[in-house]
């Protein structure tokens, strides 16, 4: 029996310690890891837990992140509780077994601290991994700080494990800007916290040696279209069960979490929508223009990327005092528009007011984000605003040295 | 039908790849497939004509029209060593208390190992084509080869 864990109501946590205690909450069976920066500390911490007779578990040292993400299937297959942590290069590696995960159907929460993709190399946060990931048929919860990553890391045994949902469950948090930076954090106590995730409920187990199973079979042109439907099925519906899990933490907890989140949204004319730690300078940049200029600046941030809220961010852009959104992708586009702005502006137009919608890509390699950056970006949009039409390059960079960086225009409303 | 030795009422009943086509509705979740059915908490200890095989359990598929050559065995030359049983990638050779019995078609590929590792002279397995009879496969046996003097 796992000893318990002494904790004051009030913790000073960062990012990683804050999901490597929600990870020994729930008592992970098995983590199976080749720890990375900036997520080193995650596993660590469960390694530790596991030292210290704070876990009743095992840590897998393994020679990758292919074979810690193979690791984490083969223990979930057999019937456990599992979860690991990577970032960037080791996301990448991992991602050929993302797949087996989720088409297998296996609940493995993996704690993704979202870091740059090389080349060049480079630690500091952006959402390249957490981009990488998104056709990738796992459910993915983004936190915006070190609470955030405790309580959706929390959560996310609970909707992944669920019998209507089955799915493996990404807990996306910035580099270095959520993951290294200590805040105050309220846990919940162990035996709460235990409680609200549950006991491990396997299925199809590979150690229930009376009913023996294959996992992993293959199919061809004959199968495999179906088998894929009924995962992206789950997938999809997997929406009713999150609001579920979230609503059920907020009566336990107070704290309340929306598959789509919006601040000062009820009367906005301009919007910025992002991801990850760069939602709370938006919002701060939104409060003060609004306080300083009148501007009426709001921000929406899709807490849940994957399965992605087409039904909330319309909801939440479909109002018509909103007149430009700016979609923010922390991630190199690879010759495209951002995924944000691709996946916003197609939830927008089936809106009656369909706004302006442009694009910035910002942030990468950890370039930082800052209020009067937030604040430029907000009056761009209201000069589109005013003007009937966007006024810039679609498709903008920001925070870059050097000339001006734009891309595809219009001179329709 | 089931035409290899020991031939139960599960082996090989269906040809693999046309099992009836259900939509994405009904397939099993993850692509999980039951080797068994009911409590197989036993089955290390049957022998496979007692265990409950599962439909997704590729004991009652065939795969017999894969094959284009395939091995026939003679009975009155084997010596029962099991070289083939030990050898065979696809525990298609039928064995009981060590005593050869013969071949499961429904899931034999034609690979030719067993052929390859029989001992005997002449050999108690020969590869003829799948066409052939198993009768006219006896009588063109070949003799036993003698050493050559030197």
């Amino acid at each position: 029996m796992a000893k318990e864990f002494e904790l004051n109501e009030v913790e000073v946590w960062d990012g990683n310690y804050a999901a490597s205690q929600a990870l020994r909450q729930a008592q992970v069976d098995v983590v199976a890891a080749y720890p990375i920066t900036p997520s080193t500390p995650i596993v660590e911490g469960y390694g530790s837990y596991v030292a210290n007779g704070y876990i009743d578990g095992e840590f897998v040292m393994v020679e990758s992140e292919h074979g810690a993400m193979s690791g984490c299937v083969g223990a979930s297959a057999a019937g456990g509780r599992v979860a690991t942590a990577t970032s960037s290069q080791g996301f990448a590696l991992m991602t050929e077994v993302l797949y087996q995960a989720s088409g297998m159907r296996l609940p493995i929460v993996l704690t993704v601290v979202n870091r740059a993709l090389a080349s060049p190399l480079n630690v500091r946060g952006d959402h390249s991994d957490m981009y990488l990931g998104r056709d990738s048929g796992w459910i993915q919860l983004d936190a915006f700080n070190p609470q955030e990553a405790y309580d959706l890391t929390l959560c996310a045994f609970r909707i992944g494990e669920h019998l209507d949902v089955r799915l493996p469950v990404m807990v996306h948090q910035d580099g270095f800007t959520t993951s290294h930076k200590a805040q105050n954090v309220t846990p919940l106590k162990d035996d709460v916290a235990y409680k609200f995730v549950g006991d491990y409920v396997p299925v199809n187990d590979m150690l229930d040696f009376s009913r023996p199973v294959t996992h992993g079979a293959q199919t061809e042109e004959d199968w495999h279209f179906e088998h894929k439907a009924r995962q992206h099925k789950a997938l999809m519906d997997s929406r009713t069960v999150i609001d579920e899990v979230l609503s059920e933490f907020k009566s336990l907890t107070g704290r309340e979490y929306n598959r789509v989140e919006s601040y000062y949204m009820e009367d906005a004319e301009v919007a910025i929508v992002a991801l990850g730690s760069s939602v709370e300078t938006a919002a701060l940049a939104a409060k003060q223009l609004r306080e300083e200029e009148g501007i009426k600046a709001g921000v929406v941030a899709p807490r849940c990327f994957r399965p992605f809220p087409y039904d909330l961010i319309r909801e939440t852009l479909d109002r018509p005092t909103l007149k430009a959104v700016c979609c923010m992708d922390k991630s190199a586009p690879g010759g495209a528009m951002g995924a944000l702005f691709n996946e916003v502006s197609a939830a927008a137009y089936t809106t009656a007011s369909r706004p302006m919608i442009t694009n910035y890509i910002y942030g990468l390699g950890g370039r930082d984000f800052a209020v009067e950056e937030a604040k430029r970006i907000f009056k761009e949009q209201k000069a589109h605003a005013d003007a009937g039409h966007i006024t810039t390059p679609i498709q903008q960079f920001s925070g870059v040295r050097g000339p001006r960086l734009g891309f595809f225009e219009t001179r329709r409303g | 039908m089931s035409t290899g030795v020991l031939g139960t009422e599960k082996r090989g009943i269906r040809e693999l790849g046309a099992e009836e086509k259900v939509g994405w509705d009904e397939v099993t979740r993850g692509v999980v497939l039951n080797s068994f059915e009911g409590d197989a908490s036993n089955v290390a200890h049957q022998k496979a004509e007692e265990r409950q095989y599962a439909d997704f359990n590729s004991y009652t598929a065939t795969v017999a029209s894969w094959r284009i050559i395939k091995p026939v065995y003679n009975r009155d030359i084997c010596i029962d060593c099991q070289n083939c049983w030990v050898w065979c990638p696809d525990t298609s050779i039928i064995s009981r208390d060590k005593q050869m019995l013969g071949i499961d078609y429904d899931h034999c590929k034609g690979c030719g190992v067993c052929v390859e590792v029989c001992p005997t002279n002449p050999k108690s397995l020969l590869m003829f084509s799948e066409a052939k009879e198993q009768e006219e496969a006896l009588a063109e046996w070949p003799e036993k080869k003698k050493k050559e003097k030197k």
